[in-house]
């Protein structure tokens, strides 16, 4: 019995999650990204790098289904184990798999968030969606996970608005992971805050992933950020991946001339 | 004879062939909010412009108009709306909920209850229930395509976090033959029950924002709620102090500045008609007293 649950881990494992090949993306004559194509792993985190301007934010559109790409496809696999290319879903179907199987963690917390409504609200709004009709139940798992992302249960009635940065963001991940996800999409989770909250979000964001086996493709031009949390790293100039591999090795080993001139123009502590 | 310089009803027949398909299709998707060409109507926006076109598309000469605003049929926005189709159709006007077959409406549904014979057309200012959640109306509309309502729970939930229980009291979302959420405008969630398989056509007009939308006799309608906190309609607990009604939707008001106030029907019509059969309250006049609107009809 025991076994057999390990085989069908294995199996589980074994899969891509998602599968980009020969991506592309044209606005008119500018090519944002060309030729992309990458399998990614449960369980397995990777970092796009590159400066702004290389195509990484247009990567990560396409990958999420909010841009139709110029050319090539991305496939995911979904909870019933039927590996489906995203163009062929239906709207609500694929707005469906947003708001359950995914997370999007914006860099701009108000995008992701109601400001105006309360946390327990924001975090409660995925399971709303799904049909959760119990205010008790409801009430019990958003103040859950707000203990989980270390905001103060007390705080649950309070507004985002009245949050701070790093408060904003970590409410953010909480409100994408309430549905337990197996693949987060993260744009520059880390952007705009101040160090020392960086590094709270970032040993926040590894236990999560750690924890809760999640998959996660993040959008950085903080190397420090792919360092701690990736498993995997792509970097990017000029639409092209130029480099890819596992982040020690890019990192302290890099090949492209670009990415050594990356790795270097990092001050060193 | 001169030729009148309108038409019946106002509204030129083009018009009201527009109107009326719009009704069609609303009826044929109840809940569902159709665009139409609202006109420009000789009063202003705010004013019932949206149930005033409906009802000079629907009306007929054979049909007997009543008119409410808040229950009452002698206030300034009632008397006038009365007025205007008594000149302009030359329809039978009355005060009496029984003998209407077009009931004009804002924000009450009357206590009677309401027959196969009869519609009831809504005043609406907005119809979007989404509209203060979301404020995208390309998205609302999607997600109302789409039949994603769970940001109408977040409202609820909201309420509550906020003050312990569904502080919603009008326009309190309603969904309609299962499928899409309504609002049905600003009536009392007093009033919400009296729409679910309700005998009468529901017609609601919305002339600022140009929509139109409807609910067929007889069709489920489901005031949304959690398990846990389920609606409830809200009453004052006090009998109307002029006819002793226990279980009509009561108006307070405010009698002097020491803190004394009434309770009395919002109904108009209701209230002096229980009134006539003898019921009586705690502040009714002597038996002598003149009956307010003893036949007139406005």
């Amino acid at each position: 019995m025991g076994a057999q649950m390990a085989d069908q881990d294995m199996i589980e494992n074994d899969q891509p999650l998602l599968i980009a090949e020969s991506l592309s993306k044209s606005y008119g004559r500018i090519a944002a990204c060309r030729d992309v194509s990458f399998a990614l792993y449960p369980g397995e985190v990777l970092a796009i790098v590159g400066e702004s301007g290389s195509g990484k934010s247009t990567l990560l559109q396409l990958l999420s289904g909010q841009l139709a790409p110029s050319g090539g496809c991305v496939s995911y696999r979904m909870r019933d184990g039927i590996t489906r290319d995203l163009s062929t879903l239906g709207e609500a179907e694929r707005r469906f798999l947003f708001r359950t199987d995914w997370g999007y963690v914006h860099q701009d917390p108000a995008q992701g968030l109601r400001m105006a409504v309360s946390a327990g609200a924001n975090v409660g709004e995925r399971l709303m969606a799904v049909g959760w009709n119990h205010y008790g139940r409801i009430r019990d798992t958003a103040s859950d996970w707000l203990t989980r992302v270390e905001i103060d249960v007390a705080r649950i009635d309070d507004a985002p608005r009245t949050y701070s940065g790093g408060m904003r963001q970590r409410l953010q991940i909480a409100r994408n992971l309430v549905t337990e996800p197996r693949l987060v999409f993260m744009d520059e989770p880390t952007g705009g805050l101040d160090v020392s909250v960086q590094a709270r979000l970032l040993d926040l964001l590894r236990n999560l992933v750690a924890e809760l086996h999640l998959a996660v493709v993040i959008v950085t031009h903080d190397l420090a950020v792919a360092r701690l949390l990736s498993h995997r790293v792509m970097v990017m100039k000029g639409g092209r991946v130029i480099e890819t591999g596992l982040t020690d090795q890019v990192l302290d080993d890099p090949r492209e001339p670009y990415t050594q001139l990356l790795v270097s123009s990092i001050l060193p502590p | 004879m001169n030729a009148p310089a309108y038409n019946f009803a106002y509204l030129d027949e083009q018009t009201k062939r527009m109107i009326r398909r719009a009704i069609l299709k609303a009826i044929a998707i109840p809940g569902y909010q159709v665009p139409f060409a609202s006109r420009e109507m000789p009063m202003p926006y705010g004013w019932g412009t949206g149930g005033v076109q409906v009802t000079a598309a629907i009306l007929g000469p054979q049909d007997v108009l009543k008119v409410i605003d808040q229950g009452s049929d002698d206030t300034t926005n009632a008397i006038s709306i009365r007025k205007f189709f008594a000149k302009t159709a030359g329809v039978a006007t009355t005060t009496a909920t029984q003998d209407a077959t077009v009931i004009q409406t804002r924000h009450r549904i009357p206590e009677a209850a309401l027959h196969e014979n009869q519609v009831l057309v809504y005043q609406v200012p907005i119809p979007e229930p989404l509209r203060f959640l979301e404020p995208r109306e390309t998205e609302t509309r999607r997600m109302h395509a789409l039949a994603e309502y769970g940001l109408m729970h977040v409202k609820l939930y909201e309420d509550i976090a906020r003050f312990g229980h569904i502080a919603t009291a009008y326009a309190y979302p309603v969904k309609v033959n299962a499928r899409y959420v309504m609002d049905p405008s600003p009536t009392p969630k007093f009033d919400n029950p009296k729409m679910d398989n309700c005998p009468a056509l529901q017609l609601f007009g919305a002339g600022r924002e140009k929509r139109i939308y409807a609910i067929p006799p007889y069709t489920q309608v489901v005031s949304l709620d959690f398990e846990d906190h389920p609606f409830e309609p809200y009453r004052f607990n006090a009998p109307c102090a002029l006819c002793g009604a226990e279980n009509s939707y009561l108006d307070e008001i405010v009698t002097d500045d020491k803190g004394g106030r009434m309770f009395v029907c919002s109904d108009t019509d209701y209230c002096e008609g229980r009134q006539a059969a003898g019921h009586h309250g705690s502040l009714s006049a002597a038996p002598y007293k003149e009956r307010a609107h003893g036949g007139s009809n406005g």
